[in-house]
C-alpha cells in the first residue's frame, strides 16, 4: 500500500529562467512532519528525471504548512527558448502530485 | 517627450499645485476612506488576462487603486521590436481596450490608476492613454510617465557584466541585444503618484512594486520601513497574478472545488497605516479566496523562501502567517524583510534565432508505432537536406509532450506527432513543419490533420544585476497638473 503526494497536498509550480519551483502545501497541518520525512529531494529527483537534470532543493515552510521544491534545469532551456508545448512548465505540478510515498504504517 | 514636465526635484512643488487644482477641480485627493482602509484592485496579471474582472472592481469593487501588470518577461523586448518599425508603439497593445473598458468607471468613481502597460515605449502609452480619455469624452486626463527602466545604453558599456543564468559575460549577447531593462521599485512610482494624477505608466517595474507605491504613498511609509514595506511587497506578490488568489489556476474537480468559476472575480488588498493588510475580492462574483488559495500563490515564483528580492526589499515570507477571517477575507500577517540589495535586475532581450514546429496525427491501431516512424522519416529527411539545430524536440502529445518520456505509459487510441526545433536558419526553421505536413503523403499511413509550417523569432531572456547608482529612474508627466 502507497500513499500519493495527491492524497496529502495540493501543489503549484511556478517558473524563473530554466528553475521550476513547486510548491507542496497539506491539506491537514499534522501531514507535515511525514511528507518531511518521506518527500525526500532525492524522491523527487528520482520522479523528474526523465524531465530535468536538477539539482533538487528543498526548503520548509512550517508556517504554511507546506515545502518549496526548487528544481533546476526543468524548462527546456528557459521559457524564452525552450521548444516544450508548456513552457513555463506550469503542469509539472502533477509530476509531484503523483508521486507514491511509502504507507504510513 | 518635448512637452512632458519633468519633475523629479520638485515634486512636492507639483503636488502641492495639483492639490490646489484638486480642491477646485474636484479631482483626485486621498484615496484613504475614513475608517483609514486604501482598497488597492488587481486589474491584470499579464499582458493576456481577462478584461471583465477588472471592470467588475472599478464598478463595484470600492476600490481606490486599480493596478494592471502586463509584463511578461519577453513583452518589453517583443515591444521595443514593434518601436522600432513604428515610433508611436511599442507600449502594451492591451491598453486600449482596457483603458477604454475601465476609464469611466475610474473617473467616476475617482479610481487611480497603475500599471507598466507603457513597456517599451511609456511616454506612447500616456499619450494613448490621453486620447481614449479624450474620446471617452472624460476631458484632459493627465498621466504620470515612469522612464528610466531603459538601461540599454548604460549595460552597453558594461560588456563584463555577469549573465546571472550561466555566468557568461553580457558580452556574449551583445551583437544581438534588442533590449535591456532594469525592475525599478516602488520608490519611483511612489514619487509618480505624489503627482497626484489619476493614471501613471511605467515599463518594467517588479510586480509587487506597483501596488507598495500606492500603500508607500498613501501612509507616507519611509523607504526604509521594512516591516511595512515586507507586508507591502507580501501582498503585492499576492495580487499580481490576479485570479490566482480566487480560484484561478487552482481548481480541480472533486478534490479543490471551486464555485462559479466561470465568473471568478478579481481581488484587491484592504491596507492600513500599520500595515495591516486582507485580500479580498470582488463583492458577487465567482470563484473562492481562502487560505489554500494564497498559500498557493503566495509560494508562486519563490526560490529561496528567506530571500526573495525585488528592488525594494528581500522578502522573506517564512514567518508569515494566513488566516481566514469573513468569507472571501485573508488576513496577511509576519512577512519580513531585509534591505533592499544596491542593484537592480536587468532582464537582457537578444534575438537568438527561429523556432519551427509541425505537427500531424494518427489514430486506432498502432498510432503510437507510426508517429514514432514518422518523426524518424522526418528527422532522417532534414538531415538528408542538410539542416542542422541548436535544440531538437519530438512530441507525442497525449503520451509524453508535457512531462516526458517516463519508462512506460499506457498506449493512447490517438496521439499527435509534434516536432520543434531552434536553429539560427529561418530555412532549417520552417523545414520542419514542411517535412512534417508531408507526412500525410510520404510518411506511414493514416496521417491526418498536419498543420502549416510553424516559424516564430526566438526572443530570448537573461539577466544581469546592475548598480542601482548608474540608473537614474524619473517622472515625467503627460498632460497639464
Amino acid at each position: 500500500m502507497s500513499i500519493r503526494v495527491y492524497d496529502l497536498a495540493h501543489a503549484r509550480a511556478g517558473d524563473k529562467g530554466n528553475t521550476s519551483n513547486i510548491s507542496v502545501i497539506c491539506y491537514d497541518a499534522r501531514d507535515w512532519g511525514f511528507i518531511e520525512r518521506e518527500l525526500t529531494p532525492e524522491r523527487v529527483v528520482e520522479a523528474f528525471k526523465h524531465i530535468a537534470k536538477g539539482p533538487v532543493k528543498r526548503y520548509p515552510l512550517r508556517n504554511l504548512k507546506a515545502f518549496n521544491f526548487v528544481i533546476g534545469n526543468a524548462l527546456g532551456g528557459g521559457v524564452t527558448i525552450s521548444l516544450a508545448q508548456d513552457i513555463h512548465g506550469k503542469s509539472l505540478s502533477n509530476v509531484m502530485l503523483a508521486i507514491e510515498l511509502p504507507d504510513r504504517k | 517627450m518635448d512637452d512632458a514636465k519633468l519633475l523629479i526635484g520638485r515634486r512636492h512643488q507639483a503636488a502641492a499645485m495639483l492639490r490646489e487644482k484638486t480642491i477646485s477641480a474636484g479631482e483626485v485627493t486621498s484615496a484613504m476612506k475614513a475608517n483609514g482602509v486604501v482598497r488597492i484592485g488587481a486589474g491584470a496579471g499579464t499582458s493576456d488576462d481577462r478584461m471583465v474582472p477588472a471592470l467588475e472592481l472599478a464598478e463595484r469593487g470600492e476600490i481606490d487603486y486599480l493596478v494592471f501588470e502586463c509584463l511578461a518577461e519577453r513583452t518589453v523586448s517583443r515591444e521595443n521590436l514593434s518601436r522600432s518599425k513604428n515610433p508611436d508603439a511599442g507600449y502594451s497593445p492591451s491598453l486600449h481596450a482596457r483603458l477604454r473598458m475601465v476609464l469611466p468607471a475610474c473617473m467616476r468613481n475617482r479610481i487611480r490608476i497603475v500599471s507598466n502597460m507603457g513597456a517599451a515605449n511609456p511616454i506612447g502609452g500616456a499619450r494613448a492613454a490621453r486620447k481614449e480619455a479624450t474620446d471617452l469624452g472624460l476631458g484632459d486626463v493627465p498621466v504620470a510617465v515612469v522612464l528610466g527602466d531603459d538601461v540599454s545604453s548604460i549595460v552597453k558599456h558594461r560588456p563584463d557584466l555577469k549573465l546571472m543564468e550561466n555566468g557568461e559575460p553580457l558580452e556574449s549577447v551583445l551583437p544581438s541585444m534588442i533590449s535591456a531593462n532594469a525592475y525599478l521599485g516602488a520608490d519611483v512610482l511612489c514619487e509618480a503618484l505624489n503627482s497626484g494624477v489619476p493614471i501613471v505608466l511605467s515599463g518594467r517595474v517588479a510586480d509587487p512594486s506597483l501596488f507598495l507605491a500606492p500603500m508607500m504613498h498613501e501612509f507616507d511609509w519611509a523607504y526604509d520601513d521594512l516591516p511595512k514595506i515586507a507586508q507591502g511587497t507580501a501582498a503585492g506578490h499576492l495580487l499580481e497574478c490576479t485570479a490566482s488568489v480566487t480560484g484561478g489556476c487552482f481548481g480541480w474537480p472533486g478534490r479543490k472545488d471551486v464555485p462559479d468559476l466561470a465568473r471568478n472575480g478579481y481581488p484587491f488588498a484592504d491596507v492600513r497605516e500599520d500595515g495591516s493588510i486582507v485580500i479580498g475580492k470582488t463583492p458577487d462574483t465567482g470563484g473562492r479566496l481562502d487560505v489554500m488559495t494564497c498559500t498557493e500563490q503566495l509560494i508562486y515564483e519563490i526560490h529561496d523562501p528567506t530571500a526573495y528580492f525585488t528592488p525594494d526589499c528581500t522578502l522573506d515570507i517564512t514567518n508569515i502567517t494566513l488566516t481566514q477571517g469573513a468569507a472571501d477575507r485573508v488576513r496577511i500577517e509576519g512577512a519580513r524583510a531585509r534591505p533592499r540589495t544596491d542593484t537592480y535586475k536587468v532582464s537582457v532581450g537578444y534575438a537568438d534565432g527561429y523556432i519551427g514546429e509541425g505537427e500531424v496525427s494518427y489514430g486506432g491501431i498502432d498510432a503510437v508505432a507510426r508517429a514514432k516512424w514518422a518523426a524518424e522519416i522526418v528527422q532522417e529527411r532534414l538531415r538528408l537536406q542538410g539542416f542542422k539545430y541548436d535544440d531538437f524536440r519530438v512530441d507525442l502529445i497525449g503520451v509524453s509532450s508535457l512531462h516526458g518520456e517516463p519508462d512506460s505509459r499506457p498506449e493512447p487510441y490517438e496521439v499527435r506527432l509534434r516536432l520543434a526545433g531552434r536553429t539560427h536558419d529561418r530555412k532549417a526553421a520552417h523545414a520542419i513543419g514542411f517535412e512534417t505536413r508531408a507526412m500525410h503523403m510520404h510518411g506511414p499511413g493514416g496521417a491526418g490533420g498536419a498543420c502549416e509550417p510553424r516559424v516564430r523569432d526566438v526572443l530570448a531572456v537573461k539577466s544581469v544585476l546592475l548598480p542601482k547608482n548608474l540608473v537614474n529612474p524619473q517622472v515625467v508627466v503627460e498632460g497639464s497638473l
